[in-house]
């Protein structure tokens, strides 16, 4: 079993290999993905019970949960694959990381522009100065600045070592930033709102949600293997087998 | 035959003691960055004027300065710390001393270490002396000084090694001032909650231990860690030329 798993994981280091395996895969991720989110949206938005504070405006947290959940994990997988990159100084950890940099700031802007539609009728404005909207609004900031920094520089593989450096600072202060948020917000913020204290949820609310993170999570797969996919084409366009594959088609 | 003529063998069997190379590092920053006057005075004008420009756009009144001292001065320290490390590493790397300093054979994090206590020593010690004035002109209480000054103390240690880690990053780049920003200041936003705070607690009459043990922390980590990412950037940019 452990051989197996390293066996793969050294596999998947091998630009070519990732992308026959990807290319297996790719499908599969694409229908689970397609089929999860229309089984949990359509369950969500429609069959779900209505809440009986805030009416059928809760329901925006079908996207909302698994948007905010996917933005903080994938700073964590692109910094995991920055220690990857940076240790075992496999090429295939920066292909992903590049191909998640815009996904996850992507995932963070949707969480926040469906927290801010969501807090328009639930809370009375747009934007408020809480502890976790500012925290997700730094993060935004934290991608935009790795994949900056990635624009920014020329060589490659110096580019590549240069984001896995800031994405593992990024995650070092983290936690650091969440912590003083806090702080600063306990500290300033008058309770407006008792909406901290959230009701727990019954099981018909729950399970669409579910549904919607797998979705999500499966959503990821596939655009980060698509994503991937491509980069390893463009890296690799002087290999043979590429040229191979590229005149077949 | 004199020590000066001795023949130089490619491996040293006395191999060269870490203080020592340290203090040499040290007194190579303290003239280079002392002869460079306006670097070191640029910053602290940035500060004075910045911190200026609130009375102006704001209002004059005490009683809407007054509260928002503390911020508007943590503010422009922050900016001023970052825009004088724009300049840090660049032109080491332009003028190939960084590469000296990575095929020296000795760790590279206690030099760069040098370099930014060097840097936070004139740069940032006359704008904490600073402070107390332009906190005068906006109102500060008296009582929030020494506060301020500790936290400022604490807290542009932590956003001198923090920012040299961007700085080193973009070392590679003609001009980085707004990339560096973008990437460094998320990073700062630590810093100046906890900053304000110990001045809004000396302020409200509190102690201001609580945040200043906070800052002090962050300090203790940033001055374990920043070396270690500084020197990793510093060898990615110099490997990149």
């Amino acid at each position: 079993m452990w051989n197996w798993l390293k066996q793969c994981y050294h596999r998947l280091g091998s630009p070519k290999w990732f992308y026959q395996i990807s290319g297996r895969w790719l499908p599969w991720f694409g229908v689970a993905c397609v089929l999860l989110l229309s089984i949990g949206l359509v369950w969500g938005l429609a069959f779900a019970p209505m809440d009986y504070q805030q009416g059928n405006s809760f329901r925006i947290i079908y996207l909302h949960v698994p948007a905010a959940i996917l933005a903080q994990s994938i700073y964590m997988m692109m910094a995991a694959m920055g220690v990857v990159l940076l240790v075992w100084k496999i090429k295939m950890a920066d292909v992903l990381a590049k191909a998640l940099a815009p996904i996850g700031a992507s995932m963070t802007f949707l969480a926040l522009v469906t927290g801010s539609i969501w807090g328009m009728p639930t809370w009375g404005t747009w934007w408020v100065w809480d502890a976790r909207l500012t925290s997700m609004l730094i993060l935004l900031f934290l991608y935009l600045g790795v994949i900056a920094l990635r624009e920014a520089l020329s060589p490659e593989d110096a580019a590549a070592k240069a984001c896995a450096i800031l994405a593992i600072v990024g995650v070092i202060n983290i936690p650091i930033i969440k912590y003083s948020v806090d702080l600063w917000y306990t500290l300033h913020q008058p309770a407006t709102f008792s909406l901290t204290e959230k009701p727990a949820m019954p099981m018909e609310m729950w399970l669409p949600l579910l549904v919607m993170v797998l979705g999500f999570y499966c959503f990821l797969a596939w655009a980060t293997l698509l994503r991937a996919r491509h980069e390893i084409l463009r890296r690799e366009q002087q290999a043979h087998w590429v040229r191979e594959l590229m005149l077949r088609e | 035959m004199s020590e000066a003529f001795r023949p130089l063998s490619p491996v040293s069997h006395h191999p060269v003691r870490l203080s020592r190379v340290l203090w040499a590092a040290l007194k190579r920053e303290w003239c280079l960055q002392v002869r460079r006057r306006g670097d070191l005075i640029n910053p602290l004008l940035f500060f004075a004027l910045v911190t200026i420009l609130f009375p102006l756009g704001v209002s004059p009144v005490s009683e809407v300065l007054a509260p928002v001292a503390s911020g508007v001065l943590w503010v422009a320290a922050l900016l001023a710390t970052l825009l004088s490390l724009d300049a840090l590493f660049r032109p080491d790397l332009l003028d190939g001393s960084l590469e000296q300093w990575v095929v020296s054979g000795q760790p590279v994090a206690p030099l760069a270490l040098a370099k930014v206590m060097m840097h936070w020593l004139l740069g940032s010690l006359p704008l904490i002396v600073l402070a107390p004035f332009l906190g005068m002109m906006l109102f500060l209480p008296w009582s929030a000084v020494p506060a301020l000054m500790a936290a400022l103390f604490l807290g542009t240690g932590v956003l001198a090694l923090v920012g040299a880690i961007g700085a080193a990053l973009t070392a590679g780049l003609g001009k980085s001032g707004v990339l560096l920003t973008l990437m460094v200041l998320p990073l700062y936003i630590p810093v100046l909650i906890l900053g304000t705070q110990t001045v809004q607690y000396a302020i409200a009459g509190h102690s201001p231990l609580p945040t200043l043990a906070l800052l002090m922390a962050m300090w203790v980590v940033a001055l374990m860690l920043a070396p270690w990412a500084i020197s990793a950037s510093l060898k990615v940019v110099v490997q990149g030329q």
